[in-house]
């Protein structure tokens, strides 16, 4: 003796958040129901298993015949099949395009492609994230990538335009999809420290000031690719180095403003030269598309590594490289200010949020 | 050629990928009406193509634009094979012919395949330019309203009832014809859906000719179903109530347009046209007036007369016709009062053919007295019908119940049916047609020429219309009318008092003194099968009462199979009627109200669902409890357990009363009059079966002697009914359930609102079962199905599920099908507990007030909203309010849809940039909190769905539940393309599910129906004064409305 059929179908869609999370988190309805009955959360209603299991069921269709609509928000809004009321529609594209830190973390800077999700079952391994969840998630990414990819305009309200997210999420989704396009380096073990959060806020500086639409946002082009000129331009950095007289100017000016206003001053004066060489050969090589990939490795070992083995504080790098930059300005024969600020603005807020353990 | 009918195809949207080379396609479109048909140009490689057609203009007979539905093919261009259809839109373009309905047809609708469902959307525009038509002889009936609501709709008065219609017609199912064999399911199905959208137009145009013969314009109470005969056929039938239906407008209207009845120069000419202007009958009481039934003597008896004698040719029934006059106590007559009364309203309701109301709630002051449940069934065979396309055979079976119906409404004193409906339930040939209703009597004044104001009660309204000489005499008469009964009768009980002569009951009943006025007879207990009368006297809430039975019974073919459900029928419905009684005073109330019992058959069993609200009525006496007896008193754990038993129904009593609030006034009760018998079961329930009718056609439900509450434990039937009494498990905390329109006791309801459809189908397993185990699974299945609706809507609590209705059926050997549709409607705590009787009045008072003062602004809204889709598109948003927030303006901006889409949609009514309108839609009358301003016509869809890919689809779940979803967008889009918002009176008729999972295939069959409307706020209507934002712009078109 079977439930052979079992639907209830609401004018209104009746959506359960709690339902719905477990679906993304990619349960089967079996464990789902098992979870509904644990958390207890039914309140009074005291229900059987059955019954759980029957509204668990319906939900999980539901969302399975929203799930189409969903990859095009954009319908949702439109279609005609199921009546949502709006904030209800804002949260299942909220939530079905949210995603899990860990998982990012582990995708950024790979190549969206079939070979990556053929990984999908190491890295669900790995971050205890169901592959089902994994699935969907790197769907989400890839299937953004493609929309945005070719789009005009800023990266982040593309992604909001086009799926209807709010700020904070497309903002992830933009940083997500700048690193899926210009494939940084972000697998190495010395990287392993940095979360997701981190290197999202990276790429939103990079967004914000390294592409052409940082500029300008009314170019033709497009925010996911990093100003060629700009990058071109910096090998005139390389003067800073280069030249011993305007590095020693450059050494005793920064000296003088830290002197005793940083704990690791002694360190700092020894290592001026090298820290400085480093900072500006990563500008000079980024050129190369290699070079640009390894920017943040570069940066971990060529600069906070050292800092890191010298215990300098937060402190004591915010100092320094506030000075560093300012200071360069003021020699009188340099005379790349703008082109200088621009890229330390960057390379300062990246490296003093990837300074930590 | 009196019609020309204007469609142009707009735009599509989210079609499907037709050409898998390029990942597009290019659609073009089919219109088709009749026999013409029109293309559009094909749009290349677009999944949103832009047509904006020329208008397509098709002129035909009114007859055809009545019977015929637009029929929209979209299709895949394909320049070397045979074009793809990607799927249909059938749009019935009845509301369109009524001047009072909707005005242009515009909007998304969905397109629609029956093999892969929904494939994207199609905006179209629909005009119908309509010519005055003056042939008297005309075969159309355009004009003529419809109402699937079983009262008077909310903005009408109603002038006149003139009673029941009724028709039928026969075709041959597509499925069963041979070429079925050779072409695809698609076709079809197709063939199918399009076959009875035009059975059903036809129907609709045969009833509304009935209608305007009988001088009535609206059909209130429209009943359509099908009968899916299999080989035999296809029958379409349908019931209604003819009524002279009057707007409510605004009180300077001219007296003319008030009351057709009087002067309306379409019914003059038509009167002379006939030729039979009868000299006016002298009633009893009141002036001269011109009888409106003579009408009726024109056709329908003939009519009927030509169909007896057809149907004794092809009578094939097992046994003899009963006929008439089973009861033959027509003639007893009762005391003066009742005499008085039934001169008044005899004469009108004698020339009716059959004396019946599909109405279920009355205007105040119609329903005089309330007799019981009366009830029919008849087994039919189908292959033994003669002429199977002829309606001849299925006239004359309907005749033949109906007949029996009035003659057991006549045995309980009353001269006529009110809440009546009709259903079938078939079974490969076998076919049991049920009928029911409640013995009632009415008064006179809605059925002859008394214009009275009715539903609103807006007696200060009515007083600048009476004025001229005539109708002041009518309202004279009116009043006069009801001065019979009525006054001496409050309206809060008079209706319970018994209509029968107490001397001569036609059961035996035990009869006390209405405990409200304290001066007529009230029967112990009451069942009806109509909605509690609003002005009811009712002692706490109601709550859903279910009597469920499952038999089996042998297999067996044609007569044999026929004979053995017949002989089992009556005990079926005996034990139905007893669990139902059982339940009642388990809950300690006395009266029944909405009573629908479904029989259903299978191959080896029988199902019997009967549904109802129990309500304690304050004039009806108190139930008394249950008594368990043992029939061996010797053995002390026997007793004990008895005791046991006992002491658990009565905690079980009390519980219920409390939770029900039943705690009716104490009574001292002094013995007034006749001595009270001993208490008997009695039964209010008059039944028969026409198969038996050779011995007995009423069967008396009472025990004999046997003493009434007591159930006796040796008794197998009574252990189950124990049983099934105690496992009824009590609604959970916040919620309460009814299958009537309104729960007494409860009045604020707050404007949340969830209309759902649930479809279980379970399947026994091989084991043989017997009643007992059959009917503890058909038991589980129904608790099991409303506890979880109580789950899933566990977030509008406090709340009511209002118009339960449960449809069960046997679709296979060893499935047990049950649907229910309701509405989930939540309510404000904080007053229900205290005097919820005055909030309601209180809220009666406002809105007859606000009826009064809002008068002119429902008018100009509605001239406005009818003539100009856009504007009323924009007064749609507002009323509906809930989707198009902030938020949407965001969406607009970031639809990336290739531009100019919206720009072209100027009629979308997807106003809000893109956002689809929200329709709500709910099986009551009216939606709590809003005034309905204007009704739009009726929706009537079939759909078929079928697939054989049914795994890939979520198995039969999967299926039916996007199916189902997929109806509620249809029946959507075609309300919001009319203008409306909500749908009202919405039903599922049918739900015929079949399944064969090893070929991996699905079928089912949907129908369903409803009123479109319009629906304002009323605080929006208290807010916004009669000067609305948008009506500056239509002042011209709201002028001729005024």
């Amino acid at each position: 003796m079977t439930m052979e059929l079992d639907v209830f179908v609401g004018n209104t869609t009746i959506i359960d958040e709690e339902v719905y999370q477990l679906w993304l988190d990619g349960f089967s309805v079996a464990d789902a129901v098992k979870m509904r009955l644990e958390n207890g959360a039914l309140g009074e209603c005291e229900v059987s298993g059955e019954v759980l299991h029957s509204d668990t069921m319906d939900q999980y269709r539901t969302f399975q015949m929203c799930e189409r609509l969903l990859h095009c928000p954009s319908k949702l809004a439109n279609q005609l099949l199921f009546q949502i009321p709006a904030h209800h529609q804002a949260m299942l594209i909220e939530r079905y395009y949210e995603f899990d830190h860990m998982f990012a973390r582990e995708v950024l800077g790979k190549k969206l492609s079939k070979g990556t999700k053929k990984d999908l079952d190491d890295i669900s391994s790995k971050t205890g994230i169901a592959l089902k969840s994994c699935r969907r998630q790197f769907d989400n990414f890839k299937r953004v990538f493609k929309v945005v990819e070719e789009l005009k305009g800023p990266l982040a309200e593309n992604v909001q335009h086009h799926f209807l997210l709010s700020d904070l999420l497309a903002k992830d989704y933009a940083a997500v999809v700048f690193f899926a396009n210009s494939r940084f380096e972000t697998g190495k073990k010395k990287l392993q420290y940095l979360s997701f959060q981190d290197f999202a806020f990276c790429a939103c500086q990079l967004i914000s000031y390294w592409t052409v639409g940082a500029v300008d946002n009314m170019m033709d082009d497009m925010d996911v690719d990093l100003e060629k000129e700009f990058l071109h331009d910096l090998k005139d950095l390389k003067v800073l180095v280069n030249d011993k007289d305007m590095l020693d100017q450059h050494k005793s000016l920064v000296c003088s403003q830290l002197r005793g206003r940083i704990r690791v001053f002694t360190e700092m004066e020894a290592n001026f030269k090298n820290l400085s060489r480093a900072l500006i050969n990563i500008a000079s090589k980024l050129t190369n598309t290699k070079d640009v990939r390894d920017l943040f490795i570069d940066l971990v070992e060529k600069f906070i590594e050292p800092c890191r083995s010298d215990k300098w504080t937060a402190g004591d790098l915010t100092l320094f490289l506030t000075h560093y930059t300012s200071t360069a300005s003021t020699l009188e024969t340099y005379r790349y200010q703008v082109i200088w600020e621009r890229y330390m603005g960057v390379v300062k807020s990246c490296i003093l949020k990837m300074y930590h353990d | 050629m009196p019609g020309k009918l204007k469609a142009k195809i707009v735009a599509g949207r989210h079609l499907p990928i037709m050409d898998r080379a390029s990942d597009l396609t290019d659609a073009f479109v089919e219109v088709k009406f009749g026999n013409t048909t029109f293309k559009t140009d094909v749009y290349p490689k677009s999944l949103n193509p832009q047509w904006n057609s020329e208008w397509f203009k098709f002129e035909v007979d009114d007859e055809d634009l009545q019977d015929e539905p637009l029929q929209i093919t979209v299709l895949d261009h394909d320049t070397y094979s045979a074009n793809d259809a990607i799927g249909k839109v059938y749009i019935d373009i009845d509301p369109l012919l009524s001047s009072e309905a909707a005005t242009v047809i515009s909007g998304w609708f969905p397109i629609y395949d029956t093999i892969h469902g929904i494939r994207g959307e199609i905006n179209v525009l629909v005009k119908v330019d309509l010519f005055n038509d003056l042939n008297r002889f005309r075969q159309s009936s355009c004009g003529v309203k419809f109402f699937c609501t079983t009262s008077i709709p909310r903005c009408y008065r109603a002038v006149m009832v003139h009673g029941f219609v009724e028709e039928l017609v026969v075709n041959e199912d597509p499925e069963y014809q041979w070429i079925d064999r050779i072409r695809t399911p698609r076709a079809s199905n197709e063939a199918r859906q399009r076959l009875i959208s035009l059975m059903s137009g036809e129907l609709q145009r045969k009833i509304g000719l009935k209608v305007l013969e009988m001088g009535g314009n609206a059909v209130v109470g429209y009943l359509q179903c099908f009968d899916l005969e299999g080989e035999s056929g296809l029958v379409v039938r349908a019931i209604g109530t003819a009524c002279t239906l009057d707007k409510i407008s605004n009180t300077y209207a001219p007296a003319s347009a008030i009351n057709p009845c009087n002067s309306s120069p379409s019914k003059d000419t038509k009167e002379a046209g006939f030729g039979e202007e009868a000299p006016g009958v002298p009633l009893s009481s009141g002036p001269p007036t011109p009888l409106r039934a003579q009408t009726f003597s024109s056709f329908s008896p003939s009519k009927s007369y030509s169909r007896q004698s057809s149907s004794s040719d092809t009578e094939l029934s097992l046994t003899p016709k009963t006929g008439m006059g089973s009861g033959g106590s027509a003639g007893k007559e009762a005391g003066p009062l009742k005499a008085l009364l039934r001169q008044q309203t005899q004469s009108a309701l004698e020339q009716r053919e059959f004396p019946f109301f599909t109405l279920t709630s009355f205007p105040a002051g119609f329903l005089l007295h309330v007799g019981g449940v009366v009830s029919a069934r008849s087994v039919k065979l189908l292959d033994r019908i003669h002429n199977p396309d002829e309606p001849e055979t299925r006239d004359a079976w309907w005749e033949e119940i109906r007949q029996e119906i009035k003659s057991h409404a006549k045995a309980l004193g009353c001269h006529a049916v009110v809440g009546y409906s009709e259903s079938t339930s078939i079974c490969e040939e076998v076919c049991i047609l049920s009928a029911s209703g409640t013995a009632a009597i009415l008064s006179s004044r809605f059925m002859q020429d008394g214009a009275l104001d009715v539903d609103h009660r807006l007696s200060r309204q009515q007083a600048p219309v009476f004025t001229s000489g005539t109708e002041k005499g009518e309202g004279d008469m009116g009043s006069s009318a009801s001065l019979g009964f009525e006054d001496l009768a409050p309206p809060g009980c008079g209706f319970c008092h018994i209509p029968y002569d107490e001397l001569n009951m036609p059961f035996p009943a035990q009869l006390t003194y209405c405990h409200c006025c304290r001066r007529f007879k009230v029967p112990d207990v009451l069942f009806t099968t109509i909605d509690l009368p609003t002005e009811a006297n009712v002692t706490g809430k109601g709550c859903l009462i279910q009597a469920r039975l499952c038999r089996t019974k042998k297999k067996a073919q044609g007569e044999g199979n026929a004979t053995s459900i017949s002989n089992l029928l009556p005990f079926l419905e005996y034990e139905l009627h007893t669990q139902l009684m059982n339940k009642l005073k388990l809950r300690s109330m006395n009266a029944l109200f909405g009573l629908r019992i479904q029989i259903s058959i299978g191959e080896n069993m029988l199902l019997g669902l009967a549904s109802a609200t129990g309500v304690y009525l304050t004039p009806l006496p108190s139930p008394g409890g249950i008594q368990i007896a043992g029939k061996t008193p010797s053995d002390i754990t026997y007793e004990q357990h008895i005791s046991n038993m006992q002491k658990k129904i009565n905690d079980t009593i009390a519980k219920n009363k409390e939770l029900y609030e039943v705690n009716p006034p104490e009574l001292v009760e002094e013995v007034i009059g006749s001595p009270i018998p001993e208490p008997r079961q009695r039964s209010r329930l008059f039944r028969s079966h026409s198969e038996s009718s050779d011995e007995v056609s009423e069967l008396d439900l009472s025990h004999g002697k046997k003493d009434a509450f007591v159930l006796e434990i040796d008794d197998t039937d009574a252990v189950e009914d124990i049983h099934s009494l105690l496992t009824d498990a009590p609604t959970p905390p916040g919620f309460y359930s009814c299958n009537t329109e309104i729960m007494p006791g409860i009045y604020n309801w707050t404007s949340a609102l969830q209309m759902f459809t649930s479809v279980r189908v379970f399947r026994l397993s091989n084991v043989n079962l017997t009643n007992q185990g059959l009917n503890k699974v058909f038991n589980d299945l129904c608790e099991n199905l409303l506890k979880s609706l109580y789950f899933k809507l566990r977030s509008m609590v406090p709340c009511c599920l209002c118009h339960l209705n449960f449809t069960v059926a046997v679709p296979e050997d060893e499935l047990i099908q049950v649907a229910v549709t309701a509405v989930a409607m939540s309510f404000d705590k904080e007053q229900t507990l205290e005097n919820g009787r005055q909030s309601c009045d209180k809220t009666l008072m406002k809105a007859i007030t606000e009826n009064e003062e809002q008068l002119q602004f429902p008018l100009e809204l509605t001239a406005e909203s009818s003539s100009n889709p856009l504007s009323s598109a924009k007064g749609l948003s507002e009323v509906s309010g809930a989707l198009p927030s902030a938020r949407v303006s965001s969406l607009e901006k970031a639809s990336p849809l290739p531009e100019g889409r919206s720009r072209s949609l100027r009629s979308n009514r997807s106003y809000a940039g893109g956002s689809v309108a929200v329709v709500k839609m709910t099986p009551l009358s009216f939606i709590p909190g809003t005034k309905i301003i204007k009704y739009l016509g009726i929706i009537n869809m079939f759909f078929i769905r079928e697939t054989t890919s049914l795994r890939e689809e979520g198995g039969v779940s999967g299926f039916l539940h996007s199916f189902i979803a997929e109806v509620f967008a249809m029946v959507r889009a075609h309300v919001a393309a009319l203008g409306g918002n909500a749908v009202v009176s919405y039903s599922m008729k049918e739900c015929v599910f079949m399944e064969n999972p090893n070929k991996n295939q699905a079928q089912c069959l949907i129908n369903v129906s409803g009123d479109a409307v319009i629906f304002v706020r009323e605080s929006e209507l208290e807010a916004t004064p009669p000067q609305p934002q948008s009506a500056s712009t239509q002042t011209s078109s709201s002028g001729e409305g005024t």
